[in-house]
């Protein structure tokens, strides 16, 4: 017999971790976004070093366990003096891990932006900052909006992790739980349904934002 | 004073020596068009005097002030250079006025009302005022060229630079495009052309350069040059080309 009415005196539990879910989701998202713009514009149009440098970090995230690189902030880092809260370690973390990702995405994004496109920003007298915000970006990110998407639902359903480090985020809510109520089945079930309904939700947000920030598709 | 002075300019592309001391003086008010065989440097030559490429020796003037590919200075120099491209390069993400707009707004800092009328004036004179919210892509190739062109001049520039801009369009609509360019030149307006339009070149132009080998093999006014070529290498250019 399933049991989901033993789960009824546990809704505070579930809301606040999914709270601090969202919270989280949508700061790092918003960050790691950032963060992977400006590294994607120096990777693309940058010097060499800096180039090298945003590649190793790149590198870096991409080919180690986010498990390992959250660990590795959270215990690792007061060893050099770094003590952060488990939520800072986590928002810290997940903003890397998201700007490593995101950064190869813009990237292709903005490879894929005809060099005529520059050079009539150019010609017109634009200066980089301008070509940038101005020409390249929007049919850049057009270009890899799907993709970009994916990957913060991806990064958002990964930072499940962080209940690790005693987050008290939805998985965290879950596990208190069904240590208390011994319901397993049950805890964990809702609890992907509300990972579920929270990408889904991720994802209608972006294509809100989409829809405004490429209206002119629409138009045409 | 001449408005655009090439002297001696030397370019090359690694160890492609590929403009070979080019010497050419534009006054302001003319049409020149530059013919020349594919490769013959036709294109790094209209590239360098706007500073979109750099050069290895020599010097190139315009107005007077030396040009460099010194990113402040070609920004500078864009001011007073306009350049049309083969493939138009629209902005597919703005609208047609917002297309010329965008360059008088940011960088020239006039106001939004001051750049639109600038805007629907310069698409006035190509003939599309009814095109200001069109997107690019709803246009004909023909359109977007025109549309180019109302963008560069939206920046009153004094000298306007065409690379082969009727090549990527349809026949058909050629016309259209040239009748645009042949309103300019009647108007003033300074023009280097790179084109294939030996008809154009001849009766709108001024002044022909025939590109051979990196060099500027034969100059001189449009008519007298086209109808009686010195060199073999221009008689049998037009030989293939008519
Ligand atoms: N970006 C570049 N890098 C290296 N070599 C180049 C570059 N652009 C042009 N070249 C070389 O320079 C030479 C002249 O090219 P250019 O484009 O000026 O010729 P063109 O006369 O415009 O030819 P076309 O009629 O085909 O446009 C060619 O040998 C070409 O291969
Ligand atoms: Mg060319």
């Amino acid at each position: 017999m399933l049991h989901f009415s033993d789960l009824f005196q546990y809704t505070d539990v579930f809301l606040s971790g999914l709270l601090t879910t969202v919270e989280l989701t949508l700061l790092t998202t918003i960050l790691g976004i950032a963060l992977g713009t400006c590294c994607a514009a120096i990777r693309q149009y940058g010097h060499t070093v800096s180039q090298r440098l945003v590649a190793v970090y790149v590198e870096l995230i991409r080919n180690t366990p986010f498990i390992v690189q959250l660990f590795f902030i959270f215990f690792g880092l007061p060893a050099i003096g770094l003590k952060l809260t488990p939520w800072q370690a986590s928002m810290i973390a997940l903003t890397i891990n998201l700007g490593a990702y995101s950064t190869e995405i813009i990237r292709a994004g903005l490879s894929s932006i005809p060099k005529g496109q520059i050079e009539a920003a150019k010609v017109l007298g634009m200066n980089f900052r301008q070509t940038l915000t101005r020409v390249i970006f929007t049919p850049a990110f057009e270009k890899i909006y799907p993709a970009l998407t994916s990957q913060c639902i991806i990064v958002m359903l990964g930072s499940a992790v962080i209940s690790q480090i005693s987050v008290e985020d939805l998985t965290y809510a879950a596990n208190l739980v069904q240590s208390r109520n011994f319901r397993a089945f049950e805890s964990y079930l809702v609890t992907a349904l509300l990972y579920l309904v929270l990408a889904i939700a991720l994802r209608f947000i972006f294509n809100q934002i989409g829809k405004r920030l490429f209206a002119y598709r629409e138009v045409r | 004073m001449s408005l655009v002075n090439l002297h001696q300019v030397h370019k090359y592309y690694g160890d492609n020596h590929v403009l070979k001391g080019i010497d050419l003086d534009i006054q302001a008010g003319e049409v020149v068009s530059i013919i020349g065989k594919s490769g013959s440097g036709k294109s790094t030559l209209l590239r360098c005097i706007n500073g979109l490429e750099e050069y290895q020796q020599g010097g190139i003037t315009l107005d007077g002030k030396e040009v460099t590919t010194e990113d402040i200075q070609v920004r500078c120099l864009a001011l007073s250079v306009g350049m049309i491209f083969q493939n138009f390069n629209l902005f597919p993400h703005m609208t047609v006025g917002e297309n010329i707009m965008l360059a008088p707004t940011i960088v020239l800092k006039k106001s939004k009302a001051e750049a639109a009328a600038v805007a629907k004036a310069m698409l006035e004179k190509v003939g599309l005022a009814e095109k200001f919210d069109s997107y690019p892509e709803k246009l004909s190739g023909g359109q977007q060229q025109r549309v180019a062109i109302a963008r560069a001049l939206a920046m009153s520039p004094k000298v306007l630079l065409c690379d082969e801009i009727t090549s990527a369009l349809d026949p058909e609509l050629v016309g259209e495009v040239l009748k645009v360019l042949e309103q300019l030149a009647q108007e003033g307006m300074t023009l280097i052309l790179v084109t294939h339009e030996m008809n154009f070149a001849r009766d709108v132009g001024n002044r022909v350069v025939f590109m051979h080998q990196g060099k500027v093999w034969e100059e001189g006014d449009s008519k007298q040059l086209l109808s009686s070529p010195q060199t073999d290498e221009l008689k049998q250019f037009i030989g293939a080309v008519l």
